[in-house]
């Protein structure tokens, strides 16, 4: 394939680099004279220096025979317009852009760039998969191991906020053990104590089921097609 | 967007007009080159930011006019005004004339200063040089 790479900073560099290695025609257009003459000393002559948003450019890197246009700079407008051009101008099949603001995501696809690449958006979706959203504290471990004591708070948007401790399914071998409220105030939990947002709660629960007692306690209500649906309004 | 030369002029004249005129611009600094009566709002921020133009209120503007110094910048947001927030007047300067034209056929209203001005320099070039020239011109 002959794939063209607009902007030769370091995604644009690492990003030919494995292309050539796949065996790839690459050409990388870089206004830079240094990054071009970095491209150039390291991957080969596959570089031109210019500015990848001028037809003038295009024409001559060969738009019109490239089978995929990607266009990596450091500024969205820049890579937006690299793509409509490639499209409208060249009939380039796929182009695709880096979206620096994950903002611009939505924007770029309602004008007509669907495949773009958030370096930000997808480094937080990695991380949230790591964080838990409202972690479980252990406290203290039971008698040997095996069942320990935990305290987790239950926030704004859980699907336990204003239910009967009686109405709330448990996972095996769990018991609420005390709440504490907001005010600090403690209650003693009984089957009719009706739990609230932001109520501390201290449970002793099996070690195996600590998952599935956090996700009780904290699940949101419903969820929408972007995690839960936010009740307050806008 | 953009208060350039041609953007603090052309926010001046319409707000002369009785306007209610909205000029935008990355830099306050730039804001000194608007007439000391201009009656309408200066607002600091990045024409390309989504948000920023929902603060500035460009769903409820009639008209919207891109002309920073960046044509990409230029035709991101006055895609952004036309598609996004459906203002239904979106002009757009791009100096680039192939650029415009590719953009002009993608359906949005634009201008080419480079081309429009070569063909007034043409023009004046090839006027006789006893005809003084016309107001305005």
């Amino acid at each position: 394939m002959y794939i063209i790479v607009v902007g030769g900073g370091k995604v644009g560099y690492y990003l030919a680099k494995e292309l050539v290695e796949e065996g790839h025609e690459v050409l990388v257009i870089e206004k830079d004279a240094i990054k071009v003459e970095r491209i150039a000393e390291n991957l080969g002559d596959i570089t031109l220096r210019g500015d990848g948003c001028e037809a003038a450019t295009m024409e001559m890197a060969g738009f019109g025979r490239a089978d995929m246009v990607i266009a990596v700079t450091g500024d969205d407008e820049d890579n937006l317009v690299v793509c409509q051009v490639a499209k409208a101008k060249f009939n380039v099949p796929r182009a695709l852009a880096r979206i620096n603001n994950p903002k611009n995501e939505e924007i770029f696809k309602r004008l007509g760039i669907d495949t773009t690449v958030s370096a930000t958006t997808a480094i937080l979706a990695q991380i949230e998969q790591e964080l838990p959203m409202h972690p479980l504290i252990p406290l203290l471990t039971l008698k040997g191991g095996g069942l320990e004591m935990v305290e987790v708070k239950v926030p704004e948007n859980s699907a336990v906020v204003g239910k009967r401790i009686g109405e709330i399914l448990l996972p095996q071998q769990s018991l609420i053990a005390l709440i504490v409220d907001e005010d600090g105030v403690p209650r003693v939990p009984k089957n009719d104590t009706v739990m609230r947002a932001g109520d501390e709660v201290v449970a002793v629960t099996r070690t195996e089921n600590e998952d599935a007692l956090r996700s009780v306690l904290t699940s949101p209500a419903a969820y929408g097609p972007y995690g839960p649906i936010n009740t307050r309004e806008q | 967007m953009g208060c350039g030369r041609v953007g603090a002029e052309l926010a001046a004249m319409l707000d002369q007009e009785g306007h209610e005129v909205t000029i935008l611009d990355r830099e306050p600094d730039s804001f000194r080159r608007l007439p000391p009566g201009f009656g309408g709002q200066r607002q600091v921020g990045n024409g390309i930011d989504q948000d920023v133009l929902a603060r500035m209120g460009v769903g409820e503007a009639d008209a919207f006019v891109a002309v920073t110094q960046g044509d990409n910048r230029n035709v991101m947001a006055a895609q952004m005004a036309k598609h996004i927030f459906g203002v239904p007047k979106v002009v757009c300067r791009i100096y680039d004339p192939i650029r415009e034209e590719i953009y002009h056929g993608l359906g949005l209203e634009t201008i080419s200063p480079t081309k429009v001005g070569a063909r007034l320099l043409k023009e004046a070039l090839e006027r006789e040089p006893a005809t003084p020239p016309k107001a305005g011109d």
